[in-house]
């Protein structure tokens, strides 16, 4: 999140899209409805009617995996509406705190020119060779000045700036197209156009909620940069009651995040070192930005002290400057190899992967294409699992329909704690760090994750001190001192926070952090979450801040460097003073800034011309990007129909994603034999893949099997009774569910043609006090062309009487 | 020592249903689980809401309701327990004083150790709440109905807590409070609810049965969420604790033959009630 749960109260507008605050992040709620009472407006889109829309003023249909044609339909709406009224917009932050003046290679050509490509294609339209569905960026580039610091057009006229750039690909974009490609009713969409766009005028606040249903597509991660345009073309980011809020559907999945869960980082998302970074400074030069502008904090800059202090953390005395501090100890992925959960799971099938531990995760349920998943895990020679309950994935040896004797993995289930079972530290979608205590024993000889991962280590360091081995040295050179018997959890968050090894003394503040080997730091934005003042974490207290908006700055800590809002430099004008002074984040005052703890703390751009920085000084260029050359499929967001789809692509020839990677072209479904969208999604009354809700008996009681929703409509066509048994089968599977037919579920028109959509949960498999299939039996092995998250959301399936 | 109360405001309510779990949790009362492993079958009717009734260990659940109001579709929430109404027809027919009016509180307080199960209050009350457990055979029946949170022992009010249904609600779609303060809250919210084009919006509970002590904000009329319009103490009630209980008390015989008499009145007035069935799904 860019803000925090608390702030949502602040907000005017509140859009809620690819996300269902009220059943799955149901404690939010109350902020939404705190910021309703002031007179805030609720909007949904989403292709079902749910328990949010129930509440919200406006709700609008969509169909699933058309978000980018809305989004780009609401950019032209803002851009039009820019152009004939600039006086209902912050023209100021439009143009200094975004790169919408910047100028673009004018060989750069977008999809408005080239059917749906963006210049620099390998392939044709459509193309089917995997090594040509790739992009060369060269074009995708600034026009530099002479001192190399990119040119601008502050007036945005330029057809060649980023603003102008935009105008031109989202004027397809109309209202018509809209109602055409997403089955959105004009009137509606424009509604809902109007009323978040209201935001755009200095001194209101429209928020951006968002979840799964944004991400979990092919094109998740440009659902997000849409969100991310709109924002800033109406100045919500940085403000309070503003930005783009990542709801987390799990209470430490940001904290995980955090940790380098993620196969293509390492902690404080520090860049992944892969094979061809054959020296530390190498690998040091590839992922630190520069900047020719004197003016750009482009804090990313200080990533040496980062990755030195980190590498300290994990080699200690063994990190020494001789050594590159134990840079070359580590195992190395293969630059340009994927190792995302699909491709772990295609590894394994294919018997590349012989071991699996699987922590707190259910895969058998929760991962795509789940048939295939499990049988992947056929292949293992041997499976850990650690979890609460006996899991699917731990039991999928004697899955309905297999012979145990057939499969010889050897499975080993490690009993673990749950939260209020262990002390540690809980990091929320809103970056607040806060500690727990352990409330009470848990069952038998369950036990908590650090004191199994002690355990673990320690055992695989004595075989790889004994036996030798490839990279042995990355275990037995790694600093591991947290205790004998049960390791301590204050000694862990300590090394996260990090030392000055001179003094021995915690470090305070990243700010101090140093590339020299002198200071150690396990995760750079949680630095100063621990300190020699004590837990920062443990906080509790609940003063209001300075501004009173809700910040609590002494309540746990928050990352980075406790600030509540980030990019708060751009909730203020060139003198520092806020945009909307009744909720003021920061404030310039009496030459320093008041509030919450500023942006990099620079002075503002008129007080300070010389000493100032841009406002987002997380990018090389100090403003917020419009145009994100990095992305794998073009600068902007384009709509492309997901992978499977039964509509043609109304906004140009390419059909899906051009740069996604196909895993099973064989599965793909076809409209003829498949002719509904299916979509999954969870419930208020159960979690994730189940393992903890489906054996406790009144979540059970609600919500006792799994259901399918579809509209009345659909259900007469098919002959389908509410309550009665169907079958929802495609390319890859099969499920047997209760048809639950509803009025809040309506046929999409799409183009004059009615198409139908079908929901279902995906909480349940064959372990568990309540069973049943799960919906990933269905959905496919294809994933975002930049992040390959699965697409969980969009896919064809046919539906039949039981 | 003033009445308190419940507000629920269905307008907040997302049904999370956090409050029917922690109901059953906090009043120790088992979970209906039809599972397979109770040799019972688990069952979706097609509808988000379970289970499917009020029972003896189902003291509150969440409707849903599907309907097209205000020229849109809607999904409306409502919450069905004990009223705790002031006029109390279970109060009145309960012969053995098991149900009574609390004095601290104003609710409808229940001593489970008198109850006789007889069973007219699930006979007479008129939002059919009351449910009696157990077999009649063995003569251990018993009713069962929300205390909100005063049984024995797990006693929240006497504690200073509110009800662990409040407590657990994260939208305050559930006040409690002294019921004078929530009367003038629940109309500040009707009135912006009509001031927002909710022209049906409706405050329910001030007056009915001389006042509930559960009351609701609704975005349109009672009818909409389950609710009977215009609740009535049943005169049937009246009579047979006014009249045909003293009456059959001194002449012994008529007792049998008042419990006759009874049976036909409730099982008339049963018949007639004017509660609109479950409105989710058929």
């Amino acid at each position: 999140m860019t803000n925090h749960w608390n702030d949502i109260a602040n907000s005017d507008c509140i859009l809620v899209m690819g996300g269902n605050p009220a059943e799955n992040h149901p404690a939010s709620f109350g902020h939404i409805m705190t910021a309703k009472d002031r007179g805030g407006t609720l909007i949904h889109v989403d292709p079902r009617f749910t328990r949010t829309s129930a509440k919200a003023d406006i709700y609008a249909p969509l169909r699933s995996g058309t978000d980018i044609a809305f989004l780009g339909g609401m950019i032209k709406y803002i851009i039009d509406d820019i152009e004939k009224n600039p006086g209902n917009y912050n023209m100021t932050y439009i143009t200094e705190y975004t790169t919408s003046p910047y100028l673009v290679n004018p060989g750069y050509k977008g999809p408005a020119e080239l059917d749906g490509l963006f210049s620099g294609y390998a392939g044709g339209l459509n193309e089917t060779d995997a090594a040509k569905r790739t992009y060369a960026k060269s074009t995708w580039a600034y026009v530099n000045d002479d001192a190399g610091i990119p040119k601008k057009d502050k007036t945005l006229k330029d057809p060649n700036c980023v603003f102008q750039l935009m105008k031109k690909q989202y004027a397809r974009y109309t209202p018509e197209m809209v109602a055409k490609t997403c089955g959105t009713p004009q009137k509606t969409f424009l509604e809902v156009c109007r009323s978040f766009t209201a935001t755009g005028k200095t001194g209101k606040a429209g928020n951006i909620l968002y979840a799964m249903g944004t991400t979990q597509h092919t094109v998740g991660t440009q659902n997000i940069r849409a969100y991310a345009i709109i924002q800033l073309l109406l100045a919500n980011i940085g403000i309070a009651g503003g930005g783009i809020q990542a709801m987390r559907g799990e209470s430490n999945v940001q904290g995980s995040t955090d940790f380098g869960l993620l196969y293509n980082v390492l902690t404080s998302y520090l860049k992944q070192i892969v094979n061809t970074d054959t020296t530390l400074q190498k690998y040091m030069d590839r992922i630190t930005p520069t900047t020719k502008d004197p003016n750009s904090a482009n804090w990313w800059g200080n990533t040496p002290k980062y990755v030195v202090s980190l590498l300290k953390s994990w080699y200690g005395a063994n990190a020494t400057a001789d050594n590159e501090f134990g840079f070359h100890y580590l195992p190395k992925p293969h630059t340009g190899k994927n190792y995302s959960h699909i491709a772990l799971f295609e590894a394994m099938e294919t018997g590349t992967i012989k071991g699996l531990t699987v922590w707190g995760q259910n895969p058998a349920v929760g991962g795509p294409n789940a048939n295939q998943e499990r049988k992947a895990l056929e292949k293992l020679e041997w499976l850990v699992a650690a979890d609460l309950w006996q899991t699917e994935t731990a039991n999928f040896w004697r899955r309905p329909g297999v012979d145990p004797a057939s499969i010889n993995t050897e499975v080993f289930l490690l009993p673990a704690l749950n939260s209020y079972e262990k002390e540690g530290s809980v990091t929320n979608s809103g970056r607040w760090i806060q500690w727990r205590y352990k409330a009470g024993d848990g069952p038998g000889e369950a036990h908590d994750d650090l004191w199994m991962m002690d355990k673990i280590f320690k055992k695989v360091k004595e075989l790889y001190t004994k036996e030798g081995g490839p990279g042995a040295e990355a275990i037995t050179k790694m600093d591991w001192d947290y205790g004998d018997e049960h390791p301590d959890v204050h000694k862990v968050a300590k090394e996260i926070n990090g030392y000055d090894l001179t003094t021995g003394k915690l470090m305070s503040s990243f700010a101090s952090l140093k590339s020299d080997g002198t200071t150690s730091c396990g995760a750079w934005v949680y630095c100063g979450s621990y300190t020699e003042a004590g837990n920062q974490m443990a906080r509790r207290d609940p003063t209001p801040d300075t501004y009173n908006i809700g910040l609590y700055p002494k309540w746990a800590y928050a990352w980075p460097l406790n600030r509540r809002i980030v990019y708060n430099r751009a909730s203020v004008d060139l003198d520092g003073v806020p945009w909307d002074k009744e909720h003021p984040v920061i404030w310039w005052k009496d030459g320093k800034w008041t509030g919450d703890v500023a942006d990099g703390g620079f002075p503002p751009i008129n007080v300070d011309p010389k000493a100032t920085r841009w406002p987002f000084i997380m990018t090389a260029e100090g403003h917020a990007r419009l145009f994100g050359s990095g992305m794998a499929e073009g600068p902007f967001p384009e709509h492309y129909e997901p992978w499977e789809s039964p509509v043609k692509n109304p906004l140009s020839k390419q059909q899906f994603n051009p740069a996604i990677k196909v895993w099973r072209a064989a599965e793909q479904g076809t409209v003829d034999k498949y002719p509904i969208i299916g979509c999954t999604y969870r419930v208020t009354e159960h979690w994730q893949a189940g393992q903890m809700t489906r054996n406790l008996s009144w979540l059970v009681e609600m919500q006792p099997e799994p259901f399918v929703e579809m509209s009345e409509e659909l259900a007469e066509d098919k002959g389908v009774k509410n309550g009665s048994r169907v079958i929802v089968e495609s390319a890859r599977g099969s499920v047997n569910m209760v048809a639950l037919v509803t009025k809040r579920l309506k046929p999409f028109l799409i183009d004059g043609k009615t198409v139908h959509e079908v929901g279902m949960v995906w909480h349940f498999g064959y372990i568990g006090l309540a069973a049943g299939d799960s919906a990933n039996l269905l959905t496919p092995h294809v994933g975002d062309a930049n992040t390959m998250i699965p697409e969980y959301k969009a896919f064809l399936v046919n539906v039949r009487k039981a | 020592m003033a009445d308190k109360a419940i507000l629920y405001d269905a307008t907040r309510c997302t049904a999370c249903r956090g409050c029917q779990a922690i109901c059953k949790e906090w009043n120790e009362n088992d979970e209906i689980i039809p599972t397979k492993q109770n040799g019972v079958k688990s069952e979706n009717r097609g509808s988000n809401e379970n289970p499917k009734d009020l029972a003896p260990n189902t003291w509150l659940k969440i409707t849903f309701n599907e309907l097209e109001h205000y020229g849109k579709v809607d999904w409306l929430f409502n919450r069905r327990a004990c009223m705790h109404c002031t006029d109390a027809a279970c109060v009145k027919v309960c012969p053995s004083g098991a149900l009574y009016k609390d004095e601290a509180y104003g609710i409808t307080g229940f001593n489970k150790d008198l109850c006789t199960g007889c069973g007219y209050c699930v006979e007479f009350c008129p939002f059919d709440v009351p449910r009696l457990e157990g077999s009649t055979i063995l003569g251990k029946t018993k009713m069962s109905k929300c205390v909100l949170c005063t049984q024995p022992s797990l006693n929240r009010l006497d504690a200073g807590y509110e009800p662990a249904c409040v407590k657990t609600c994260p939208t305050d779609a559930l006040l409690f409070d002294d019921r004078e303060k929530l009367i003038a809250i629940a109309k500040g919210k009707v009135a912006a609810l009509q001031a927002k084009g909710f022209t049906n919006a409706t405050f329910y509970g001030e007056k009915e049965l001389g006042g509930l002590h559960v009351m609701y904000v609704l975005n349109d009329t009672p009818d909409k969420y389950g609710l009977p319009v215009d609740p009535k103490f049943p005169a049937t009630a009246t009579a047979w604790q006014d009249i045909i209980q003293p009456l059959g008390w001194a002449v012994g015989g008529l007792t049998i033959l008042g419990l006759a008499l009874n049976y036909i009145i409730a099982r008339e007035a049963k018949m007639t009630k004017a509660i609109p069935g479950k409105k989710e799904k058929k």
